[in-house]
């Protein structure tokens, strides 16, 4: 592997935004049929490197050296001809057309298409699907998609081409395990092609299973590089982030008896059924399964955003009406969305006031007035608690980086005192050391009485801070794994199975 | 997963259309039916074929405004473009003593790309939001019309030209139907190939629907809005001579205001004011609803000034209808996430 030929070289690359070193001579060696790992904590400069190589940004200095020849700045379509493909932290379709089109826009412009064929692109997009084991009706609208299968068809349309390096930004953060595992699949069977393929991943375990070699950022340089045997998790850890940072199960012992969160029998046709369970005060529940397990679903009915037939839900004994968000905030519940970037974030607007969007009320005073210094106060601690690497807290949300525009959003919500916070995968996407920052927060909440439903499939986290973990599948709940058995190895077995 | 099952909601979906097209023929249908009912005499073929005389212009207006609305913009320099265009073709050729039926026509639409080439540079060159330009644009080209070109009423047209305006196809019920109707339904089958089969259209959805997913897969923005904005000042420009060919005179105070009128038959057609959305047939759609509404309006003898409100009205509704389709399509998307589980 390490003596195969060099694809794509970056050296001296430097990129800054404003005031913000995003890259700093950074280099960056990709071989032929390697899968390479592009690590580093959010906001180290890996969706600018990848942007950079993919011709979407100009470096301010450095070279590019591929296929032969070297420049100081590749175009985009130069990129995709010379086989180039990207799967975009963002994804970067287009939600307004098909499928199909879709899948087939980037190799229409390498083709340098005039006339094109709808029947084409669904031909093509068909026959990618089945590469990939996928069921996706290729004249469905993208915008009618789920975050997941729009994940998936950005994957469509990389293979879709004939491909040389695939750059794959966080490509599984939506994905169920199935469909992590067959990706992992095609990403062999491209390896065996000669494909060049990197990855950027937070999740250590997707890290070492999957690369050969990993290159790790730190603040826009590049901090180690070395073949996957170099490193083990504690040395990946160190680089990325400077320090340790133990996965250990920290729960507290002093939950309350009074129940506070009361789900009790709540049925929704087709989604879920049956589902009852009662979180108490001071609790962390941890609710896992598959993705389409329904486990979503059930926090959406929580919070009234699908309503349930049968059954109720009850805070602090004051039953919430089905299908009523109003009534579920006066209940005293917070939710955080999975699909942070569409349904909890105003990406144009300042960082700030994204931060405060949730609590603004407790920053008033009687009459209503807002009252700026405690709003500032505000937001420079929840900058500081979640270490947000911003440039100026006045800058618009779209201006950070991916993970730390998840951040954002939970920040927002972490700032208000509910009875009930529900967090739907609040970690996905958020690298190691700030999910422990995250994860601490969740365990102060609940020291101070607060009841934590914690909705996740990133098994060492929850047991990291759950004290108990109930398992969904195919819209049921199959299993309560009680305080004293939650380890890895049990939730992962009985979430599987 | 169940999405290639096809549900009940599929094909209701299908039947109101991408751009709800079904739902503008609906509207459309239901019109008539009331007007049969309650004026039965009024439903005759001479309405037809006064819809489709005050149809052609508009028609051949919002043509270049739907361009420009997909590829997520908006113009109101339309109108300005179109009467600048065909007034100093009109002052050129008297004052030469030009005599011809077909090149004013062609000249026109020169002239409107010449003046789209400023909008091209505004939007395309210096980035500027769109409305902004082209009501910069709209400002600039009538001042330049008054100031340079003339400002007086033109009461005869060339012969040849007047003769065009007066051609007719056919006749309908005693209402003559104009042949300009023939080239302004090539250009729209046209535009509607280009729109759904080649690179080029599908690139101005895809710059409506998401700008900078767009440039990240290679698309040019710049040169497909360069020629966006000179296409649509052509057509423009072509629309303006057929107005003045049909009008039979030519003054330089004509067609300006009209902008609302055409907007809101592009935005009732489907066009998205998000952009990325929109197609030939919405908008042939939306013309004739609102030249049967404004056409109604007049039989019912309701004073002119009412006939602006409505047109507002008729905007808000499509507007209203769009954000609730929207609203529609993202529900879907939960469903269809949900159908997972079954
Ligand atoms: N368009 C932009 N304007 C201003 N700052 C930017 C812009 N794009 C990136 N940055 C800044 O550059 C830095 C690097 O961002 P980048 O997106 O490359 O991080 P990343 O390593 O991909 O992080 P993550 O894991 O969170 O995705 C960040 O501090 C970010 O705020
Ligand atoms: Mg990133």
């Amino acid at each position: 592997m390490t003596d195969n030929p060099v694809v794509l070289r970056a050296r001296g690359i430097d990129k800054s935004y404003g005031g913000v070193h995003a890259l700093a001579d950074a280099d960056l060696e990709i071989r032929a049929g390697e899968v390479h790992c592009l690590a580093g904590a959010n906001g180290s400069g890996k969706s600018t490197l990848i942007k950079i190589l993919s011709g979407v940004e100009a470096p301010d200095r450095g070279e590019i050296e591929i296929a032969g020849t070297v420049t100081s700045k590749l175009s985009v379509v130069g990129s995709i001809s010379h086989g180039i493909q990207v799967i975009y932290q963002d994804l970067s379709l287009f939600p307004n057309l098909t499928v199909a089109e879709n899948v087939a826009m980037t190799t229409r412009v390498a083709g340098r298409a005039r006339i094109i064929s709808i029947t084409a692109a669904r031909e093509l997009t068909l026959t990618v699907m089945k590469r990939l084991e996928l069921d996706i009706d290729p004249d469905a609208l993208l915008e009618e998609l789920s975050v997941a299968q729009r994940q998936l068809v950005a994957i469509c349309r990389a293979i879709a081409n004939d491909v040389r390096v695939l750059f794959m930004d966080e490509p599984t953060t939506a994905l169920t395990w199935n469909e992590v595992g067959t990706l992992f699949q095609v990403v062999s069977a491209l390896k065996a092609d000669g494909v060049a393929i990197v990855f950027v991943s937070h999740k250590t375990e997707e890290v070492f299973a999957l690369s050969d070699r990993i290159t790790v950022l730190r603040n826009g340089k590049v901090v180690a590089v070395g073949g996957v045997a170099e490193f083990d998790r504690d040395s990946l850890v160190e680089a990325l982030i400077g320090r340790q940072e133990l996965e250990e199960r920290i729960v507290s012992s002093d939950v309350h008896d009074s129940p506070v969160l009361e789900v009790n029998s709540i049925s929704a046709p087709g989604l879920f059924a049956e589902i009852s369970f009662t979180a108490h005060a001071g609790e962390i529940i941890g609710l896992t399964g598959l993705m389409g397990s329904g486990r979503s679903e059930v926090a959406d009915a929580i919070f009234g955003i699908i309503p349930f037939t049968s059954g109720r839900v009850a805070v602090d004994g004051h039953d919430i009406r089905s299908g009523d968000v109003a009534s579920a905030i006066s209940a005293g519940i917070a939710y955080v969305p999975s699909d942070r970037l569409t349904q909890g974030i105003f990406l144009d607007q300042a960082i700030s006031r994204n931060l405060v969007a949730s609590s603004i009320s407790s920053l008033a005073n009687k009459l209503g007035w807002l009252r700026p210094k405690a709003i500032r106060a505000g937001v420079d601690k929840l900058i500081d608690e979640l270490s947000l690497k911003v440039g100026s807290p006045d800058d618009p949300v779209s201006s950070l980086s991916g993970g730390n525009q998840q951040r954002v959003v939970i920040g927002k919500w972490l700032a208000t005192n509910p009875r009930v916070l529900v967090l739907n995968g609040p970690t996905v996407g958020v690298d190691i050391g700030s999910k422990a920052a995250i994860l601490q927060i969740l365990r102060e909440k609940a020291a101070q009485g607060i009841t934590v439903l914690l909705i996740s499939d990133d098994v060492p986290e929850l047991v990291s801070v759950c004290h108990r973990v109930l398992v969904v599948r195919r819209g049921r709940l199959v299993d309560e794994i009680a305080s004293q058995n939650v380890t890895v190895e049990a939730v992962r077995e009985r979430s599987i199975a | 997963m169940s999405v290639l099952t096809r549900t009940p909601q599929f094909h209701i979906a299908r039947l109101r259309g991408r751009n709800n097209e079904g739902v503008l023929l609906g509207i459309i249908a239901l019109l008539l039916l009331l007007i049969a009912m309650f004026s039965p005499g009024t439903l005759s073929p001479a309405m037809f074929a006064d819809i489709l005389r005050s149809s052609v212009v508009n028609m051949a207006l919002a043509l270049g405004v739907l361009l420009i609305i997909i590829s997520g913009g908006i113009d109101v320099s339309f109108t300005a473009i179109a009467i600048f265009a065909a007034y100093s073709t009109v002052v050129l050729m008297r004052s030469i003593g030009l005599d011809n039926g077909i090149l004013p026509f062609l000249a026109a639409a020169v002239i409107g790309a010449l003046l789209g080439i400023i909008n091209a540079v505004l939007v395309a060159g210096f980035k500027l939001q769109t409305l902004i330009a082209t009501l910069g644009s709209q400002g600039i080209v009538r001042g330049a019309l008054l100031a340079f070109v003339g400002s007086v009423y033109i009461s005869s047209l060339p012969s040849a030209l007047a003769q065009i305006g007066d051609a007719r196809l056919t006749t309908i019920g005693g209402s003559a139907v104009s042949v300009l109707v023939i080239p302004v339904i090539l250009l729209a089958v046209g535009l509607a190939v280009v729109l759904r089969k080649t690179m080029f259209g599908r690139s101005i959805y895809a710059i409506g629907g998401a700008p900078e997913s767009a440039r990240r897969a290679g698309i040019r923005v710049g040169r497909v809005q360069t020629v966006i904005y000179i296409a649509a000042g052509a057509l423009s420009g072509f629309a303006g001579m057929v107005h003045v060919a049909l009008v039979g005179h030519a003054s330089p105070f004509e067609l300006v205001g009209t902008e609302l009128t055409v907007i809101a038959a592009v935005v009732i057609g489907g066009a998205s004011d998000a952009g990325g959305r929109g197609s030939v047939q919405g908008v042939a759609l939306g013309v004739v609803l609102l030249a049967l509404i404004q056409n109604s309006l007049v039989r019912l003898g309701v004073p002119g000034f009412w006939h602006t409100a409505v047109v507002g009205v008729v905007i808000l509704l499509g507007v209203a209808i769009q954000a609730q389709s929207r609203r529609r399509r993202s529900k879907r998307s939960t469903i269809l996430e949900s159908a997972v589980t079954a």
